[in-house]
């Protein structure tokens, strides 16, 4: 296997853009990354494009084609790939287009993720984001995603004998994040008490807990090590560890519902591969597509004990300057969730935090990040470890 | 749903019906055609068998989302129950006051109305959960 690296990253505001469409958003994503790559687009040898939904929102699908035709790649006749794992769609591309370059098959690849859910309404939003969990034996019986991760919310307190506040402090420092990322779908701070008071969805957890439903594109640019020598970027960032795992598909199968095994796979495999342990990571995306998410992920990785994530989040932890940065770009909850570029979406903010060009929410010494991104309730699960080499 | 998607979980949704693996005997609920422990072995050989229809709350949600089919249900008590027969099964529990459910409170499966399409399109059954006195 060939050492693979990022040389270049883009991303559109995450957010509604009632202006754009889905390929408009893909294409801005994918140009700013080949532009931060200093390449030219036909350069690029292949493309795999991360997305959940197109085909349940637009009624689009074959939109591998869609995003290399309309990147101005038609007369190159570019491989082109769409890459669907649910919510894991952008990390499962990201992995797919590291296997291509790793492989030897190609040098130069471009890997974009898109989600375009404001042409659908409202009511079919929250219908459309559930397509990652058991039709027949979840939503059937209204069985939305919220709602299995408001069981697993419940069973964390049940289990752990956690407050409800600890839950709530997630969502808090996502949004203190936020309010520093420009790209963020939401800039405002909010409270503890504004997680506690807000609308409920699935008792206990509420709005604010809950990652929206937003517009938005990602895109990386991976390089093998011949062409990261022509590009010469100024910090040299290698993919040193990329892994998938799968787990059953209902949550009601998992032994305990609080343990993400597919979770705890994909990152060791990640880490192993990086020949790193997980103290050592500095920088954390993880995937908080509600604020238990988000802290049974950091739990099982090891970052915290079981049951007590929020308690160390309540003292300080997972702050940019903290011993442990979680969700500097915002995370799912405040920078958003378009699906498909999700995952691809943690992997820019790694990068920019290993270039050490956060800004106000930068990491001290940012040298390796760890991505988690995944599907449902961690029916998949992709780990990302970046290194800068 | 067509009636076909609907017509061929009958058994599944109106007597949970679930399998067994003859090897290792672990049920299953949905049934599956291969278990997850024996692989090959189970394959072809996996037995019918009906969940006992009695279990307790293993965790619990009450669901304030417009969720199109159940708009008129909202709020909803949305459980998993761990079974006596050993599985968990995930579904509605009606005739309670959400303000009354507890974890391990027992519950009983109820055949009960899920879902109605438009007008000329199906009226959907299955289980539900009540509580079990």
């Amino acid at each position: 296997m060939r050492d693979v690296y990022i040389v270049g990253i883009g991303q559109t505001k995450y957010g509604e853009h009632w202006e754009k469409s889905l390929r408009s958003l893909v294409v801005e994503a994918g140009l700013k990354a080949i532009e931060d790559a200093n390449i030219y687009s036909r350069d690029i040898q292949a493309i795999f494009g991360g997305n959940m939904s197109a085909g349940s929102t637009i009624y689009q699908d074959n939109i591998g084609s869609l995003i290399s035709d309309f990147s101005g790649l038609s007369y190159n006749n570019v491989p082109a790939m769409r890459i669907e794992n649910g919510s894991a769609s952008g990390g499962a591309a990201v992995h797919a287009g590291y296997i291509s370059v790793a492989s030897g098959l190609y040098d130069l690849v471009l890997v974009g993720g898109v989600e375009k859910l404001t042409d659908v309404s409202m009511e079919d939003q929250a219908e459309v984001v559930s397509g990652e969990v058991d039709q027949e034996w979840e939503l059937f019986h209204g069985g939305t995603l919220a709602a299995l991760q408001g069981l697993m919310a419940r069973r964390y307190m049940h289990e752990y004998d956690a407050k409800r506040e600890e839950i709530a402090t997630l969502p808090v420092l996502s949004h203190e994040h936020g309010s520093e990322n420009p790209y963020a779908h939401f800039r405002n701070k909010i409270k503890i008490e504004d997680v506690l008071n807000s609308t409920l969805v699935a008792d206990p957890l509420t709005m604010l807990d809950m990652a929206p439903y937003s517009d938005g594109a990602a895109a990386i640019v991976l390089a093998s090590e011949e062409k990261v020598r022509e590009i010469k970027p100024e910090v040299k960032i290698k993919i040193s560890g990329s892994a998938i795992s799968s787990d059953f598909m209902l949550l009601q199968d998992r032994e305990n519902i609080l343990n993400l095994k597919s979770v705890r796979i994909s990152t060791e495999k990640a880490l192993k591969m990086a020949k790193l342990d997980i103290n050592k990571i500095k920088v954390f995306e993880v995937h908080d597509s509600s604020s238990i998410m988000g802290l049974l992920i950091l739990e099982e990785i090891g970052v915290f004990p079981r049951g007590k994530a929020g308690k160390y989040i309540m003292d300080g932890y997972g702050h940019h300057d903290s011993k442990v940065a979680i969700n500097t770009s915002g995370g799912l909850k405040a920078k958003g969730h378009p699906m498909g570029a999700t995952g691809i979406g943690q992997i820019v903010e790694s990068v920019i935090q290993l270039r050490n060009k956060a800004e106000k929410r930068q990491v001290p010494n940012a040298d390796k990040a760890l991505a988690i991104n995944i599907a449902g309730t961690g029916s998949v699960s992709v780990s990302h470890v970046l290194e800068v080499v | 749903m067509t009636i076909p998607r609907y017509w061929r979980e009958f058994q599944h949704r109106y007597r949970l019906v679930g399998t067994k693996c003859p090897k290792c005997g672990r049920i299953y609920f949905p049934p599956r055609e291969v278990c997850p422990q024996c692989h090959r072995e189970s394959v072809g050989k996996m037995e019918k068998v009906e969940i006992k229809n009695s279990g307790k709350v293993y965790s619990y949600t009450v669901v304030y989302q417009d969720v199109p089919d159940f708009k008129f249900l909202k709020p909803y008590v949305f459980i998993i129950a761990e079974m006596d027969s050993g599985v968990k099964v995930t579904g509605q529990l009606v005739d309670i006051d959400p303000k009354e459910v507890k974890i391990g409170m027992p519950v009983k499966i109820a055949f009960r109305r899920i879902r109605e399409e438009d007008e000329a399109g199906i009226i959907e059954y299955g289980y539900k959960f009540v509580p079990n006195e």
